[in-house]
């Protein structure tokens, strides 16, 4: 009667402390330019070594432009040193590199799973929360902070307490245009950003069934956002047949011990919960996120809501705060707020899907001519496949910006960022104050919804946008 | 290599905030650096100064009577979002030793402990209390008491807190992890052994 979960903890148990901690077995490691300087650095100091080069993968992504000079040239020192840094680290130690000019460099959350690398039953982590996005393959994938990528790099080992099991079940068919992040938004605002503290969760239902890998990730990619450090989903054919073939999934010779291995890992039917969501996703409309959190998501055909009607004080003074900071006042409807930028990307929303996705509503269109729009592809593989099919012309014709992969305007760190005031339309992840730079306003959404902003010139339901 | 963490004594400096997010307490472009020092000057950045880069005097930590606290108070599911140890980093830099909540995010709670830093969870009737008596009379001092798990406020009222029994011994000895760790290296390597026979394709270099 074990989960999912649970299987796959249990066989990575290498021991076990007094207070029930076990010490877990970590399958593989990926690694990126911001979490991992000091990590190395702490392995330097103490004398100690990589203990398995040979399960880690490293890759920049934070802090790289998205410009076709960047191989020449990175303008910013402290960037350009913390991607020499990881490289030097990266061969140092034997440990496997997709540098900025590998056409398999990508977001690190995005390159792991085209790599083949990321397989159901494997406990993996980074050094970012949203490794959680793995668990879309049936893994324990969690992000971890740089005292602990440390640790995996010095011994393949972390220490770890048992969290409380959440099931989310999901429902009823999507309707034409929404999408699995409407699905996750959706979640996130039923739960709050920290209804899943403390807990696993594994997605589950009809409606996640019949979700791409693609779109699968996209759910567990935000379970972070609702507090959640895991978030699971089991492996099925559409997981066996993503992974097939792929340069780093189990060779042939070993295919089919694999998949067999794989079929026993499935939560068992009677397996317990600590608590257990349902979620009718027939009825679901788009969302976009007027607020400061992720849990601020709503209807596209809503209104910025009023804070004077919440009756929670400290919620009440939130909602304020967060009006005040995206500069909107309650009532107006969302369909009727400007934006000045739109970023299409993000290791939520820059996989193939995502791009096909937006391009079929950017298609025959323009970007209004209020707004500058970006597409930035999640790694060199989706950006290849993505011109192979067409993409880049449409978009580019359309009057998007075609760039190259990397975190780009998600989070602040390289040249691609919000300046203060301005409002963006984002397929990412984390509409915090400040997130895509200093004053800058977030608007969470999806892909199909930011390519429909973008023609528009303001926030619009891809349904109308589209008919 | 974590830093002991002693009981404290200190001004109590409170946050009336809720999902204090890591974006908020250090904003990305201050994680470039390749060192864990330094980080202070960032901390909050974008609530303790404006857009011209001038001080906000109401914000806490700029306030006069709160200078130089050690032990922060504020709301729910602090340090929510990004894994970014360069949160606990910039607490640390800043001069906090203790944060006090009553809840954190999962990944900022592990960072906390990694780092000496002790994040302790009170009801938040506590907190509230906390709060509004720092706020009705700024400069009053909090005491924290890690071997006796309690929580002193400036009105005298005490609170207990909970800690893990491993997590508390690591900070009162400022353990190393890692050295602790490799003294299970044989039972690592007997995992290895039994795992690379049940599934071999997870042993496979990813370096080719």
């Amino acid at each position: 009667m074990p989960t999912l979960f649970e299987k796959i903890r249990d066989r990575h148990v290498v021991t076990a402390r007094e207070d029930g901690n076990v010490l877990l077995y970590i399958d593989r490691q990926l690694i990126h330019e911001v979490t991992s300087p000091q990590a190395f650095e702490g392995l330097r100091l103490a004398g100690r070594s990589v203990r398995r080069p040979g399960a880690m993968l490293a890759v920049p992504d934070h802090n790289v432009p998205t410009t076709p000079d960047r191989a020449e040239r990175i303008d910013d020192r402290e960037s350009r040193e913390q991607i020499e840094e990881l490289r030097k680290n990266a061969l140092g130690a034997g440990v496997a590199l997709y540098d900025i000019t590998d056409p398999r460099q990508g977001i690190v959350h995005i390159i792991g799973p085209e790599s083949g690398l990321v397989q159901p039953g494997i406990t993996i982590v980074c050094g970012d929360s949203h490794t959680g996005t793995l668990g879309a393959f049936g893994t324990i994938a969690f992000g971890v902070g740089t005292s602990e990528v440390e640790h995996v790099l010095a011994t393949q080992t972390l220490w770890q307490n048992m969290p409380r099991r959440m099931r989310v079940m999901v429902n009823g068919a999507l309707r034409s245009l929404v999408t699995p992040k409407d699905v996750i938004l959706a979640v996130i605002a039923k739960i709050g950003p920290s209804g899943g503290t403390g807990y696993a969760i594994e997605f589950a239902g009809e409606t996640i069934r019949r979700m791409s890998m693609e779109g699968r990730m996209t759910v567990c990619n935000m379970t972070i956002e609702a507090g959640a450090r895991f978030g699971l989903i089991a492996p099925d054919e559409i997981t066996f047949a993503y992974l097939k073939g792929r340069p780093l999934a189990p060779p042939p010779s070993l295919w089919d011990a694999a998949v067999a291995d794989w079929k026993t890992l499935p939560s068992d039917p009677d397996a317990t919960w600590d608590r257990e969501v349902a979620f009718d996703a027939s009825n679901l409309e788009p969302h976009v996120t007027w607020g400061t959190s992720p849990q601020d998501a709503l209807p596209v055909g809503g209104v910025v809501p009023d804070p004077e009607a919440q009756p929670d004080r400290s919620e009440r003074a939130r909602m304020r705060r967060a009006l005040e900071y995206m500069g909107l006042v309650p009532g107006t409807r969302l369909t009727a707020i400007p934006v000045d930028k739109v970023f299409i990307g993000s290791c939520t929303n820059a996989r193939i899907e995502d791009l096909r996705a937006a391009a079929a509503v950017a298609k025959g269109r323009k970007v209004h001519a209020s707004v500058t729009a970006l597409v930035v592809p999640g790694s060199g593989l989706v950006k290849r496949q993505a011109e192979e099919e067409g993409l880049d012309r449409v978009f580019v014709e359309a009057g998007f910006q075609w760039r190259l992969p990397g975190c780009s305007m998600c989070l602040g760190m390289n040249p691609d960022r919000l300046k203060p005031g301005e409002r963006c339309a984002s397929t990412s992840n984390r509409n915090f104050e400040g997130r895509q730079g200093p004053g800058g306003r977030t608007h969470l959404m999806s892909p199909a919804m930011a390519a429909a902003a973008a023609v528009s010139g303001r926030i619009a339901d891809v349904r109308e946008v589209a008919r | 290599m974590i830093e002991k963490f002693m009981s404290l004594n200190t001004v109590g400096v409170p946050l009336d905030r809720g999902n204090v997010d890591t974006d908020a307490i250090i904003p990305a472009r201050y994680l470039k650096t390749l060192k864990r020092t330094g980080l202070g000057v960032g901390l909050f950045f974008a609530w303790r100064y404006d857009m011209d880069g001038k001080e906000q005097p109401d914000f806490p930590l700029n306030r006069p009577s709160f200078r130089g606290g050690k032990v922060l108070v504020a709301w729910e599911n602090f340090g929510c979002g990004s894994s970014r140890e360069h949160a606990v980093w910039a607490l640390m830099d800043f001069g906090f030793r203790a944060v006090i909540a009553p809840s954190f995010s999962d990944i900022f709670h592990n960072n906390c402990l990694k780092n000496g830093m002790l994040p302790v969870t009170l009801p938040a009737a506590a907190v509230r209390s906390l709060i509004d008596a720092l706020l009705a009379a700024p400069g009053g001092k909090v005491e924290v008491d890690l071997a006796g798990q309690t929580v002193t406020g400036p009105n005298g009222d005490i609170h207990a807190f909970g800690v893990a029994s491993f997590a508390k011994t690591c900070l009162i000895e400022g353990l190393d992890e890692i050295a602790r760790t490799l003294a299970s290296a044989a039972e690592i390597d007997r995992y290895e052994r039994e795992r690379k026979k049940a599934t071999p394709w997870l042993f496979l270099d990813l370096a080719g």
